[in-house]
């Protein structure tokens, strides 16, 4: 499940782009500047990796957990570097 | 299941929200910088009471602006030597500065080797898009040979400056490149910067699709990005290849940006010996010595 | 380590109550007798002692002393350092004075309380580096691009570079603006005795800091807590999370660029907190005025030679006085305005072609005559060239 806060979207389309499993494409809606934000695809495989969150220029996305699928949304991988595991 | 820390928990505790969306045109490399630097920091817990973000005049300096702390922009270059004021006022501050290509290699130079050379206890935080991209897209020091600029039309005649070299040549603690598109080595290069003692500057290489992109021939934002990706090569990998590679992966590689940490040592920083040089006149006090 | 004035300590750094020192060194005293933490510097004759005096002293009650690579790091050091919470200065001359107009502006701009000291020699250019001259004096007030107030000192004595000095540290933190002690290689290289004050004989004054809820503090208006267009100082490190920039900014301190309001708001605050002082702020000495039908309006170096010509003159029956600035910029005007009015003629000697003769002349209002007398070459005016001036009274 991911969050997009719309107005903060510039439609880059580094998500989409970038995303291992091609699960995000444009949306229908439009924000405040007439551009399109990304949304997951009806059939995805999003693994949630939360690549998308991080890699997202203007900190639009937020990736959480989906209740349905019984899946856990990753801990950051940065972290087994030392440091404690949140 | 364990909490885990979103975008959206670390933007309420570190972004100045009513700043944002930023100036940052799309498929620019600055607000990914911002969002690493804000993991690194949320990883270390540093307190952002004690924390000063110093920049000088440009793109990537206008990046303190959005972040929820004590912020300093600077004239044009200067950032360096504001920051190393900063730093002697108060050493119990965590100093982190944020510079581009034109601002810290350009006006900048003198600042960033004597800042470098000092070992002053900083994080330079440096986005090199090979343009001054604030001003529209005139040449950078750091611009490819052959690159169009607005002041470079027909073609840069001029050798690039490998900033990371330089550093490195200068004894700083910790180097590192890497280029935004990749998404977790950054992160623990930040906080490796932010760890150490002493001078740290991490280079990234962000794309910036309207000044330098455009003229180049790469203003497809994807495209544009995947340059980064297929140009740059691990130093590891580059030593590998040039040793012992075949003459053909050679001529591939040669022309290659090299990525990754390039020195990582411990030096003693100027404020620590300064320290030292304190106690050892305020024990010749004590003792009575000659004035 | 947290820098604490110690006047203790400073004391006992400095030596002996009374002693026979450079001026330069004079400005040394005054910088640690004020409290400063932080020197910031570069070597240019004349000023290269103010240098190594710091260096020598400033470590030994605590400070810090940093050499850095040129003229523009060291202004730039000493405004980080105010913003870290220290009483920063810097020494330089002409040329290394011209390098530092842009962080001089800056200074001003974001309202870092910091002392520039300025032991002018003969220019433009590399001019003659070890000759006195007061040819910054304009410099000081139109040197860097936009506007604002400067606040200029300008010693006479080796006592009054001390003096000076920690006034102006008193003026920086008062008012928030850079302050310039603009003395000459003559007063630099100068030996003379000063007198070592007092703690209790001393005014030292240190910037408001903020103190209010962080969540009400506006950083650039009106005080929140005192009736003053200065606003209390939210040093680094305090929790205030202030965004401090040299662009035209709002109150909050964030850029506000694309408004005619939000300029004229600004610049008109941060010129009328120190215009709106003038009278308060006004500092000169009155020699003879009261019958007067001569008088050398002069400043600095020049003032020596002047007072001998007014003691020449005096001794024959002439009626001549003497009006020494000691704070030149902001100019003290309404001074000007009533001396020329009782007056026939003005006298303005100065090391430079004229320059504070301009505004003595437009204050004037054609009251009455503003004669310059201009020596350039790096030697004072001889008490006999300006008794000259005074001959046919």
């Amino acid at each position: 499940m991911i969050e997009i806060k719309d107005d903060w979207c510039k439609g880059c389309g580094i998500c989409i782009d970038r995303c291992p499993v091609g699960a995000l494409e444009d949306s229908d809606r439009l924000n405040k500047k007439g551009i399109r934000p990304p949304q997951l695809k009806e059939k995805n495989e999003c693994n949630f990796c939360r690549l998308c969150e991080l890699i997202c220029p203007d900190l639009a996305i937020t990736v959480i957990p989906d209740k349905e699928v019984k899946k856990d949304t990753k801990k950051p991988l940065l972290s087994p570097v030392g440091g404690k595991n949140r | 299941m364990p909490e885990v820390n979103t975008a959206d928990k670390l933007n309420k505790k570190y972004l100045r929200e009513d700043m944002w969306p930023t100036i940052f045109c799309n498929g620019c490399g600055h607000g990914v910088v911002l969002d690493y630097t804000f993991w690194a920091i949320e990883e270390l817990g540093l307190d952002m009471d004690k924390t000063v973000f110093v920049s000088g005049i440009g793109c990537s300096s206008r990046l303190p602006g959005y972040i929820n702390a004590d912020g300093l922009h600077t004239t044009h270059g200067r950032a360096l030597a504001f920051a190393t004021g900063v730093k002697a006022a108060n050493p119990d501050l965590n100093i982190i500065v944020f510079t581009g290509d034109g601002d810290c290699s350009g006006i900048g130079g003198n600042h960033l080797i004597h800042a470098a050379r000092r070992n002053i206890d900083m994080t330079v935080i440096m986005i090199n898009n090979f343009t001054y991209g604030m001003t529209g897209g005139q040449l950078s020091p750091t611009a490819p040979l052959g690159s169009i600029a607005t002041t470079a039309p027909y073609g840069n005649i001029e050798h690039p400056f490998d900033i990371c070299e330089l550093v490195k040549a200068l004894g700083a603690n910790y180097v590192a490149r890497w280029p935004v598109s990749h998404p977790y080595k950054p992160v623990k290069s930040v906080k490796a910067g932010l760890e150490k003692k002493g001078f740290s500057l991490i280079e990234f290489f962000s794309p910036c699709p309207t000044a330098y992109g455009r003229r180049n021939k790469l203003g497809d934002i994807k495209k544009h990005w995947q340059w980064y990706d297929d140009n740059t090569i691990l130093i590891e990998d580059y030593e590998k290849i040039m040793n012992y590679g075949s003459d053909e992966e050679k001529e591939e590689t040669k022309n290659k940006m090299k990525i990754g940490v390039f020195q990582d040592i411990q030096k003693p920083g100027f404020f620590e010996q300064y320290e030292k040089l304190l106690e050892r006149l305020q024990d010749k006090r004590g003792k009575g010595g000659k004035k | 380590m947290k820098f604490k004035r110690d006047p203790e300590l400073i004391r006992e750094v400095l030596g002996k109550k009374v002693q026979f020192i450079l001026g330069d060194i004079a400005c040394v005293y005054g910088g640690l007798l004020a409290g400063c933490s932080f020197f910031g510097g570069y070597p240019i004759t004349p000023a290269s002692e103010v240098a190594e005096g710091m260096a020598r002293r400033l470590p030994r009650v605590k400070g810090t002393y940093i050499q850095m690579e040129d003229e523009i790091a060291s202004i730039a050091a000493v405004i980080g350092a105010a913003w870290g919470g220290a009483k920063s200065m810097t020494a330089t001359s002409g040329p290394g004075f011209s390098l530092m107009m842009e962080n001089y502006g800056y200074a001003a701009m974001t309202e870092t309380p910091c002392v520039i000291v300025n032991i002018q020699r003969t220019g433009p250019s590399t001019g003659q580096p070890t000759l006195g001259a007061q040819g910054d004096m304009m410099q000081a007030k139109w040197g860097t691009h936009g506007d604002f107030e400067a606040i200029a000192l300008a010693p006479s004595t080796v006592q009054e570079c001390m003096d000076f000095t920690i006034e102006a540290f008193n003026l920086a933190e008062k008012y928030r603006n850079p302050v310039c002690v603009m003395a000459d290689g003559e007063m630099g290289h100068l030996r003379e005795r000063v007198v070592i004050p007092d703690e209790k004989d001393m005014k030292i004054v240190n910037r408001v800091p903020a103190t209010i809820d962080k969540k009400k503090f506006i950083p650039f208006t009106n005080s929140q807590t005192r009736k003053s267009k200065v606003p209390d100082f939210p040093t680094f490190g305090t929790g205030y999370h202030t965004y401090v920039t040299g662009l035209t900014h709002n109150e909050k301190g964030f850029p506000a660029t694309d408004k005619q309001p939000d300029h004229e708001k600004l610049v008109k605050r941060i010129t009328s907190k120190i215009t709106d002082d003038l009278d308060k702020l006004t500092n000169v000495e009155k020699l003879n005025l009261d019958d007067a039908k001569t008088v050398f309006v002069t400043y600095g170096a020049s003032a020596r030679p002047a007072e001998s010509a007014m003691e020449m003159a005096r001794a024959k029956g002439k009626k001549v006085g003497m009006l020494r600035l000691k704070l030149v910029w902001p100019f003290p005007h309404k001074e000007i305005q009533k001396l020329a009015n009782t007056v026939d003629k003005i006298i303005v000697p100065e090391m430079n072609l004229g320059q504070i003769v301009h505004p003595v002349r437009e204050y004037a209002e054609g009251q009455c005559q503003v004669v310059s007398a201009p020596k350039i070459g790096g030697e004072m005016h001889l008490p006999i060239e300006l008794y000259k001036y005074l001959e046919g009274e």
